[in-house]
């Protein structure tokens, strides 16, 4: 990767329940306006496509599919940006059943 | 992988949950059905409704006098000639109904100071006749209130994360379907009385696309792979102003449209000239364009070297006081100034985008299929908009279709095999996925569905974008072929906990192959009609002639031309 182009790091939480938990680091290149969920999309295409998260409507705050924990708080990953030379945490909800990754159950009803 | 199976029984089967599908479900139980709705994504969430931030046209005749057979006149002369009259009727006969229904489901139509429902105009409609749900709040308002009038009821069960890979058909009658779960891997049968399609559009096939990334067009290959038939698969409805430049995040990329409308923003080209007036005799503050030609407006400036820095025009409300603008805008001024931008100071750059696919399954007005026990619902559907939909058609559409559909499922169903008859079906496809996902066995997905997503996405805007030559389409062709293989060929690893990679394979194959219906379909229409823009034949032909698509059972899509131009390609 070219020295001068900006990126930032991204911490996600990976495994699942029985299959423990642990935390993986990933350098990606940052693009203007680039919000955490497309940050995940890059790591799906480019580094690890397994990664697992919901999302829908990918940018438009309406689905709240792409819920998670971001350094410790509840956030919308669609609708938080990327900071080029930051690094940020992402952990599944708690709280939730646990699937796999960064993906938990939701129970939608339970929200409307 | 001893995967547990699952199979359900009900009256009526809904595959897809937006309004279009809720409203079916709603409407089959009103009507005494068992209902059982399913969704890949999670119910009511996926989907276009909740991202619909705009208006419903239906003639209540609350702003001024107005008909359903004047709506129905006015969308029939926007559709270019295109659409089923039959349809068109059928929905806009209904809208008003419907539109009252979903009030009692908590939807709150605004209401102007006379206490009457606030209807606007909008381009191509004769009449002020848009309701909407402040502020840009219509399909959240939808969904919500949809949401809970099924959640409530007993009668209808509900799945999220439910994958459907394939319509069960026995002696040519749909009775159920077959496919998996997402959250914990394991094959799925329904048998049902009545399976109604209500799985929404194809724009995810394209790189700038304003629609949910789950509309990865299943419906139209489940529908074809039943035996049903497509129409008007080259009329994609390309969205002109959506935003480009800056990125905005949380926002709906279309939402520039109705301050457009309601403060009467410039768009200007690169030297910031007006120009709608010189293709559609539009001026300034006014907004009478139809979409089709709007989109044509600014990509023809683009093409002209006029366009702006990132490839479309700029939208100007520089001309407006801060205190206006705030008024109209409400609280997204301050989600505008924490991505930068100032409207006082600054334009924003806009272009169009994939917005709504206007072909698709060929129904009848009581929106069955050609295949008896099978419905089609929804953006799904084609014969309501032609070649080009007017503003505020989709959701009416969606909620018309979808209630047409559940009346006439819960009564039209003919019974449905016994359990022991989806043993075969669904242990057939549970193997045929196995082979689809795992060719070989590997420890890592061999390559990033994901990763060949977004090459597809590409491909299909910049060859069979909002302007086509047969010189692109067939490239186009050709680099589909090479892509359909690698997708084949990719073996992907065994997961069981929401795999979301396998999901990804069976979504890309769905887009490969409504890829290839869209791009024969442009082939063969050698002329521009609304929404379908050929560069080397600017003209349109009369009379209009209809392109379908269907199978012949071998697994080899067929697209041909009716008559006045028959002619028959097979790809």
């Amino acid at each position: 990767m070219n020295q001068s182009s900006p990126t930032f790091r991204l911490r996600v939480t990976r495994g699942g329940p029985g299959r423990g938990s642990r935390v993986e680091e990933y350098v990606i290149p940052w693009v203007e306006g680039m919000s955490l969920l497309e940050a995940l999309f890059w790591i799906r295409e480019n580094l690890d496509p397994s990664l697992a998260v919901r999302f829908s409507c990918r940018s438009a705050n309406a689905c709240k599919e792409c819920s998670a924990h971001v350094d410790g708080t509840p956030a919308y990953l669609c609708v938080t940006r990327a900071q080029p030379g930051s690094t940020v945490r992402i952990e599944p909800l708690p709280r939730r059943r646990w699937l796999r990754d960064v993906a938990v159950v939701l129970n939608a009803e339970a929200r409307s | 992988m001893a995967a547990s199976f699952q199979h359900i029984e009900t009256d009526v089967l809904v595959v897809g949950s937006g309004a279009a599908g809720m409203m079916a479900a709603r409407a089959a139980r009103d009507h005494g059905a068992r209902v059982l709705i399913v969704d890949k994504s999670l119910l009511g969430r996926g989907g276009a409704t909740v991202l619909a931030q705009m208006t419903v046209a239906v003639a209540l005749g609350d702003a001024e006098p107005d008909d359903p057979t004047i709506h129905a006149a006015d969308t029939v002369e926007g559709s270019r000639g295109m659409a089923d009259p039959a349809i068109v009727a059928a929905i806009a006969e209904r809208a008003p109904e419907v539109i009252l229904e979903v009030e009692r489901y908590g939807v709150h139509w605004a209401r102007s100071h006379d206490g009457k429902h606030s209807q606007v105009v909008a381009p191509g409609h004769s009449r002020r006749r848009c309701v909407y749900v402040d502020v840009l709040n219509t399909g959240g308002a939808l969904s919500a209130g949809l949401r809970k009038t099924i959640w409530r009821d007993p009668g209808i069960r509900h799945m999220s994360n439910v994958a459907i890979t394939g319509i069960v058909v026995q002696d040519g009658v749909a009775v159920g379907a077959v496919g998996f779960r997402l959250q914990d891997l394991g094959p799925v049968s329904l048998g049902a009385a009545a399976v109604i399609l209500a799985t929404g559009g194809l724009t995810e096939i394209y790189a700038r696309s304003s629609a949910s990334a789950n509309m990865t067009g299943d419906g139209y290959v489940l529908a074809v792979e039943a035996g049903a038939r497509l129409r008007d698969m080259e009329m994609v409805q390309f969205f002109p102003i959506a935003n480009l430049y800056p990125p905005l995040v949380g926002l709906d990329p279309i939402m520039w449209d109705p301050f457009r409308y309601k403060l009467g923003g410039r768009l200007l080209n690169g030297r910031h000239e007006e120009f709608m007036d010189s293709y559609a005799g539009e001026h300034a503050g006014q907004y009478i364009t139809p979409r089709d030609t709007a989109a044509y407006a600014i990509f023809s400036e683009v093409r002209a070297g006029r366009g702006s820095p990132h490839g479309g025009a700029f939208l100007d409300f520089r001309m407006l006081a801060e205190d206006r603008l705030r008024e109209a805008f409400g609280p997204v001024i301050d989600i505008l100034a924490r991505s930068g931008v100032d409207l006082t100071r600054d334009t924003v750059e806009v272009a169009p985008m994939a917005h709504f696919m206007l072909g698709g399954v060929e129904v009848d007005e009581s929106m069955m299929t050609t295949v008896p026990g099978l419905w089609a619902v929804g953006e799904l559907i084609a014969g309501m908009h032609g070649a080009n939909r007017l503003s505020g058609n989709a959701i009416t559409e969606a909620l018309v279709s979808g209630r047409i559909a559940g009346e006439g499922a819960a009564h039209g169903g003919s019974g449905h095999p016994s359990a022991a008859a989806f043993d075969g079906p669904r242990r057939d496809e549970w193997e045929r996925l196995q082979r689809f996902w795992h060719p070989r066995e590997v420890a890592h997905d061999e390559v990033s569905i994901a990763a060949l997503r977004k090459r597809l996405k590409r491909l299909m805007w910049e060859k069979a974008g909002p302007f086509r030559t047969e010189e692109q389409l067939a490239e186009a062709l050709t680099e589909l072929g090479q892509l359909e293989h690698s997708v084949t060929e990719a073996a992907m690893a065994r997961e069981d906990s929401f795999p979301l990679s396998l999901l990804d394979k069976v979504d890309m194959r769905h887009m490969v192959l409504v890829s290839r219906a869209v791009l024969s379909s442009a082939l063969l229409r050698r002329e521009s009609r609304g929404a379908h823009v050929r560069l080397d034949y600017p003209g349109s032909e009369a009379p209009v002639s209809i392109i379908g698509c269907s199978t012949r059972g071998d697994g080899q899509w067929d697209v041909s031309m009716s008559s006045p131009l028959a002619e028959d390609v097979r790809r």
